[in-house]
């Protein structure tokens, strides 16, 4: 007897149409439809699709809570050894749903689940709480991303242990296990190097976060009649701090107005930042933030306006996610008010 | 930060002493500033010449500013 799987699939991918059918609500069908095909070649009869969902990326997206009780009380009566979903690729809805409807599936009926998607889909969001293969931003992905989320979806239903996220495939998930490596670490760093200055391949122990890229912006055609503003991580506030902006990992930042400020001083401003000495910056804070140069500036007539308003925060060990968010905030404050160029000072 | 301004489609210049962190977090126009704790000043000079030197290199960003750039550029005094 093979074991029974559920998988769950998106309008697209069941062929009922793409975005005009993204209202479609959800539907259970026998057998496997669209890439379920994929998974059950790749088992050989070990496993079998019993039953697929199709939900409509936009349904999920507005009824969430209705679609996921549906689909739940369909997974429970159909007593599977695993649920999988998707892979959704880039696709940002169906990529939120299948992460939602899989964290469901495991949390309420207890039944292993299993996913793929891009990495920055933002259903991805979901993989330390859920198992999740990384795969291609497009459908053209399928045929390396079905072998590997079949292979481990096989490993989940026999309740084999799982190997390392880079051993059997799925995004890393936080988990952190310990083990005895063979060689000691000053010969593994110095093998690396070797390897390095050799331009060979090489895998790092200890990878760095990735940033994405955006590509600049055209020049300043005329400084002298733009509007350029002042923005900081060095962490320079009126004195006192009066949003209590946090020495480190700050949660939040500082929209102040220097509107006839002719510089800063240390007797008006000083820095909230914990991770530098901040004896040179609480002296004379435009060391930090330059408004004294700025203002002259202004009256030169090399610039039209220093913006009334500056925007601060703490960059001490505050999160790339919270820095993100803060100045995607404030940089649509600095649109509005016709801003059009921006110093951002760092220490 | 700076890629978020640079996002919302503002012209952005990152004033800052670790240039190589700015490369990494995708700056597309930098300039190299002085210290750590005083990256638009330098304590150990005479109070007006580290305004000229603050000058100096608040006008090096908005040269920044308002030259063209294809890809990250870092603009040496």
């Amino acid at each position: 007897m093979s074991y029974r799987v559920v998988h769950y699939i998106n309008q697209f991918f069941a062929n009922i149409g793409g975005e005009e059918m993204a209202h479609v609500a959800p539907e259970l069908r026998e057998g496997f439809v669209g890439p379920g095909l994929a998974f059950n070649q790749a088992w050989k009869g070990e496993a079998e699709i019993v039953a697929t969902i199709v939900c409509g990326d936009s349904h999920f997206a507005e009824h969430e809570k209705e679609a996921k009780a549906q689909i739940l009380a369909w997974v429970k009566e159909k007593k599977p050894d695993l649920f999988i979903a998707g892979p959704a690729f880039n696709a940002g809805r169906y990529g939120y749903a299948c992460a939602n409807v899989a964290l469901a599936v495991k949390e309420e009926l207890g039944i292993p689940v299993l996913t793929g998607m891009y990495e920055e889909n933002p259903g991805a969001d979901l993989k330390d709480k859920i198992l999740i293969v990384p795969t291609a931003n497009s459908a053209a992905g399928m045929r390396k991303a079905a072998p590997v989320m079949a292979k481990l979806a096989l490993k989940l239903m026999k309740g084999e242990k799982l190997g390392a996220s880079c051993e059997d495939g799925y995004m890393p998930n936080g988990v952190r296990v310990n083990f005895f490596e063979k060689e000691r670490g000053s010969k593994r760093a110095v093998d690396m190097l070797l390897k390095k200055l050799a331009d060979k391949p090489f895998t790092t122990e200890y990878p760095m976060p990735s940033f994405d890229r955006v590509a600049p912006n055209p020049a300043v055609k005329d400084l002298s009649h733009a509007t350029v503003a002042l923005c900081t991580s060095g962490g320079i506030v009126p004195k006192g701090n009066p949003d209590h902006i946090e020495s480190s990992s700050a949660s939040h930042y500082g929209e102040y107005c220097i509107k006839g400020v002719e510089k800063l001083t240390a007797e008006t401003y000083e820095t909230a930042h914990g991770g530098y000495d901040p004896v040179y910056a609480n002296d004379d804070p435009n060391r930090v933030l330059p408004v004294d140069v700025m203002r002259e500036f202004e009256r030169e007539g090399r610039i039209g306006k220093l913006h009334d308003y500056f925007y601060t925060t703490v960059g001490n060990g505050t999160s790339v996610a919270n820095a993100k968010k803060f100045a995607a905030e404030y940089a649509q404050k600095l649109l509005q008010a016709g801003v059009n160029a921006v110093i951002m000072t760092s220490t | 930060m700076v890629k978020e301004i640079e996002r919302a489609g503002i012209p952005v210049v990152h004033m800052c002493t670790v240039t190589p962190i700015s490369m990494t977090v995708g700056a597309n126009r930098i300039v190299p500033t002085i210290a750590i704790p005083h990256p638009l000043g330098n304590p150990a000079l005479p109070a007006e010449e580290e305004y000229a030197l603050r000058r100096k290199l608040v006008s090096r960003a908005l040269e920044a500013l308002t030259t063209e750039v294809q890809d990250q550029t870092i603009f040496e005094l």
